[in-house]
């Protein structure tokens, strides 16, 4: 094994077909080191339990009250439940899109058929503390950080918050039913 | 740092600019490409990289792992069944962390028994030697700590066990077995300081990798042939020589560790640490990894407690004696025909030893563990000092080259570079 | 020398004997008897589960044994999983409504109990492990969510220098031991004592468990095929070795991602390191070739 003289027969058909299984090789020792990487990177992602837990989740309206609000979490963000009183509804289809920071209809904060319900997430949209509801000059909730109000269907009427609070994804089961975290459902516009 | 003069000239004017700043191209240049190896270094010398790159699969998966681990009592059983089933890859994190463990004790073992087969201990490597030690001591801590955490009957009870033996300890037993549990019994506060000491250790043990490496980089690696290098033919360039070699002997090693995670993940471990720790109900033989097998027959092969401890950890310790203890000037079993007879009957030794460790303490069973524990100890402190005395060696060859080709023949091929030293330089 | 040549393989013999002179008896470790080696589908390098099978073991499971076992682990949610007994996820989404879940506290601060999601654990038969206990003559039966890596055997002090190797290796301990204790229950011999709440069974470690015999012939029915005809024998036999490939399932639910990622990363890593073995030749033929292995003057030693 020792005493190999040199001088191959064939040099540069040699030297290709070195360069090539090295090529392969080092081909292959890369292939597999971002092989090992995927499944680091992939396991950071949320769990199959998260993904579970974040399932969507049924609201009964029955017991809710007019001008209640109530509180409930899906995929661990604060989201308001709030019946509106018929005067609430009147005032809010009332107001002009310009007196609005960021203009929207009545009919598009909620669903068709079902004007006192509003479903919304319960974070400022400035820098996302819990606006404290029934307070500010709008029939809905003044963030106590730094002064934004919303109004009674959670558009935003005075900042610093830019947009209106954001509206998940949510249908009617039945008149007293909704389904938060899935569209589709009667009454779905 | 290892005493060669770096060859590495930086090229672009950026390159120049930092090396001027922060010399670590040129130190990697030295220690890792033109570094000197010995020519005739056999899969034994390999095993150095397999462990560096196991150290870093058990620090990446480790890191990971804790992402999702929960240390506490009551919920590090759950957690480490969520990573199993509900993380993506858990379940390759998992068994990958387990059974790397494993096959990092199986790379230290092969690499200790190169060690001592080719007298790597000996002058001028005595410091390297004791610094492998070291890391060694380290790593039984690391995978001690690391059993414990799953929080399975056999992590409960080998964590109740091991405590148990540090009360031994005369006037400060009692103390240290108080700091370790953070309470009067192995519990929540016992496994959440586990997990930190845990997540430490590695770290320390990277850093004493260091220091191992860098008293290597001094001596020069040994060989097979236990004579130093002394002409360019010797050595060779790190890379790509050991380089290729290294990463081939890795990939071959991956083997290993893919059929142990793939198709067997659970045969090197302990049914039982599948049962939630459980206090009051003990298991029926406790035994800890196999790894520890051989340190737990020389434990339980002394009657009284204070003497087992004593025991076992001397037969760790008795290693660091090795450079001292053996009298022969030859470092290589290959020019010591009787000596070499020994250390194949030691590594028998100790392979009985380990099998008796997994054996229930009665019987028959004891006194092979005395007999086997005798023969360990007899090892170090007759046979090493006594052979060395009376044992007539092999002449030794003439240099690296004609140990393998045969006096009068050459070899060809380049050795080292022209304007490389020809070996490191040895101070003292 | 001659001597030390004749010294040292004197001992290594006189080391082989003690060791595999150990009796080779199908006996575990402790004399009792060893539970039948069952031929599972998921065992082996290439197994993989039989879904009609798991979904028939998860029926046992429900019928049977989960009056007193837990599987807490266990979601409803994972019997839809690929890899599994791969219910649809409306039959799932079914099951989990005829179980009442434990949740709260609700807005008065009381406890409720409300029909199960996919998401929820199968919930436990006993509120906790002491009324568990006191509800089975003193001894909690075991949760079932991990217990087929749990349970094991020894059959024999070196059965584990072979049992890790390529198709020789063994690794379903756990599922054997399971079928094995199900089929177990027989008739105590004649000098064994059998203490009061105890039940002889052959494998069980010590001889005496405090479960009764779980299950007979024809307890469970299972669904037949277009037929009308039985698809399996609805025995002891066949209800065990159910129960176990689902309690395999149960405690290792990515098994057959396991094995099927584990032999591609396996010929991965042999093709390279054949494609390596090539590098390392090609790159040392510039320095004359590897020049380790046994020198030449140690092959007249032996």
């Amino acid at each position: 094994m020792a005493n190999t003289t040199a001088a191959p027969a064939d040099a540069s058909h040699d030297g290709s077909r070195r360069d090539f299984l090295f090529l392969a090789t080092g081909a292959g020792l890369a292939v597999g080191a971002a092989a090992v990487a995927w499944p680091f990177v992939s396991s950071m992602a949320p769990d199959a339990d998260v993904i579970a837990a974040g399932a969507p989740i049924e609201v009964d309206l029955t017991p809710i009250q007019d001008g209640q609000i109530v509180n409930v979490f899906w995929r661990g963000k604060l989201i308001f439940v709030r019946k509106l009183t018929s005067k609430e509804v009147t005032d809010m289809k009332g107001v002009p899109l310009s007196a609005m920071i960021e203009p929207a209809a009545f009919d598009s904060r909620v669903k068709n058929g079902h004007d006192q319900w509003l479903v919304v997430y319960g974070n400022c949209t400035h820098l996302g503390c819990v606006p404290i509801g029934h307070q500010g000059n709008f029939e809905g909730w003044a963030c106590p950080c730094h002064g934004s109000q919303f109004d009674a269907v959670g558009r935003v009427r005075r900042g610093p918050a830019p947009i209106n609070l954001p509206i998940p994804p949510y249908a009617f089961q039945t008149d007293t039913k909704i389904r938060i975290g899935e569209m589709g459902g009667k009454g779905e516009a | 740092m290892s005493g060669t003069a770096s060859t590495y000239v930086p090229k672009s004017r950026v390159a120049k600019w930092f090396e001027s700043r922060l010399p670590i191209v040129g130190l990697v240049h030295s220690s890792f490409i033109a570094y000197p190896v010995p020519r005739n270094l056999n899969y034994f010398w390999t095993f150095g990289a397999i462990l560096a790159a196991f150290l870093g699969i058990q620090i990446i998966t480790g890191v990971w792992l804790a992402m999702h681990y929960e240390p506490s009592a009551t919920g590090a059983f759950n957690s480490v069944e969520k990573i199993m089933r509900d993380v993506n890859y858990g379940w390759l994190l998992r068994y990958a962390h387990a059974n790397g463990a494993s096959m990092f004790f199986v790379a230290v073992y092969v690499h200790m028994f190169r060690a001592l087969y080719y007298g790597s201990y000996k002058a001028p490597r005595e410091v390297l030697y004791i610094l492998g030690v070291i890391i060694y001591l380290l790593m039984m801590a690391t995978a001690f700590l690391g059993y414990t955490l799953p929080w399975g009957q056999m992590s409960f009870w080998g964590a109740t066990v091991i405590t148990n033996i540090l009360a031994a300890i005369p006037v400060v037993g009692d103390t240290i077995q108080s700091l370790l549990w953070g309470g009067y019994s192995v519990g929540n506060p016992t496994v959440n300081r586990f997990f930190s000491l845990h997540y430490l250790l590695p770290w320390m043990i990277a850093g004493v990798v260091v220091l191992h490496v860098w008293a290597l980089h001094v001596t020069g690696q040994n060989n097979p042939a236990g004579i130093p290098i002394k002409s360019g033919k010797d050595a060779v360039p790190f890379t790509p020589y050991a380089t290729v070699k290294d990463v081939f002997a890795t990939v071959v090693f991956m083997i290993l560790f893919a059929w142990f995670l793939f198709f067997m993940p659970n045969y090197l471990g302990h049914a039982d640490n599948y049962i939630q720790a459980n206090p009051a109900v003990t298991p029926a033989h406790i035994v800890p990894e196999w790894y520890f097998l051989p340190f737990y027959a020389i434990l339980r092969a002394v009657p009284d407690k204070l003497g087992g401890v004593i025991l076992m950890f001397s037969a760790v310790i008795i290693l660091a004696f090795a450079p001292w203890l053996d009298t022969s000037r030859i470092r290589s079993c290959n020019y010591r025909p009787i000596y070499r007879q020994f250390m194949w009957v030691f590594l028998g030794v100790c392979f009985v030893l380990g099998w008796l460790g997994s054996q229930p303490p009665e019987g028959g069973y004891v006194i092979a563990s005395q007999i086997c524990t005798a023969y360990y100890f007899a090892h170090f402190l007759l046979v090493m000092p006594l052979c060395g005395l009376f044992e007539t060696p092999k002449p030794l060859p003439g240099s690296i080259v004609e140990s393998v080709t045969g006096p009068g023949r050459q070899i060809s091929g380049a050795g080292m570079p022209a304007g490389a030293a020809a070996a490191p330089q040895v101070k003292g | 020398m001659a001597m030390t040549r004749v010294l040292s393989t004197t001992l290594a013999a006189a080391m082989a004997a003690l060791l595999l002179g150990a009796p080779a008896r199908a006996e575990d470790a402790h004399g009792g008897p060893v539970p039948p080696r069952v031929s599972w589908s998921f065992a082996g390098m290439f197994g993989r589960f039989d879904e009609a099978q798991l979904q028939r073991g998860f029926q046992v499971y429900k019928e049977v044994c989960s009056a007193c076992h837990s599987m807490k682990l266990v979601s409803f949610r994972n019997l839809a999983q690929e890899g599994g007994p791969h219910f649809s996820a409306s039959q799932v989404k079914a099951l989990a409504a005829t179980y009442q879940v434990k949740d709260g506290p609700n807005d008065s601060g009381e406890m409720f109990e409300r029909p199960g999601r996919p998401a929820d654990t199968f919930p436990a038969p006993f509120p906790n492990d002491q009324a568990a206990a006191a509800a089975n003559g003193g001894k909690a039966p075991p949760d079932f969510s991990v217990i087929a890596k749990a349970r094991t055997f020894s059959r024999g002090n070196l059965t584990f220098l072979y049992d890790w190797l390529p198709f020789v290796g063994y690794t379903e301990q756990g599922p054997d031991y399971i079928h094995g204790l199900l089929n177990g229950y027989k008739e105590a011999p004649k000098d064994f004592q059998v203490p009061d709440g105890g039940h002889y069974n052959l494998y069980y470690p010590g001889h005496i468990i405090a479960m009764p015999p779980p299950i007979s012939d024809g307890q469970v029915t299972y669904a037949k095929n277009d037929q009308g005809q039985p698809v399996v024998p609805e025995t002891v036999e066949q209800y065990g070795k159910d129960v176990s490939a689902f309690l395999m399932w149960a405690a290792e639910p990515h098994m057959m991602d396991r094995k099927a990622l584990g032999f591609r990363v396996m010929l991965f890593l042999i093709i390279l390191a054949g494609l390596l073995y090539y590098v390392k030749k090609k790159v040392w033929a510039d320095v004359g070739g590897e020049v380790h292995g046994l020198q030449p003057e140690l092959h007249k030693a032996w």
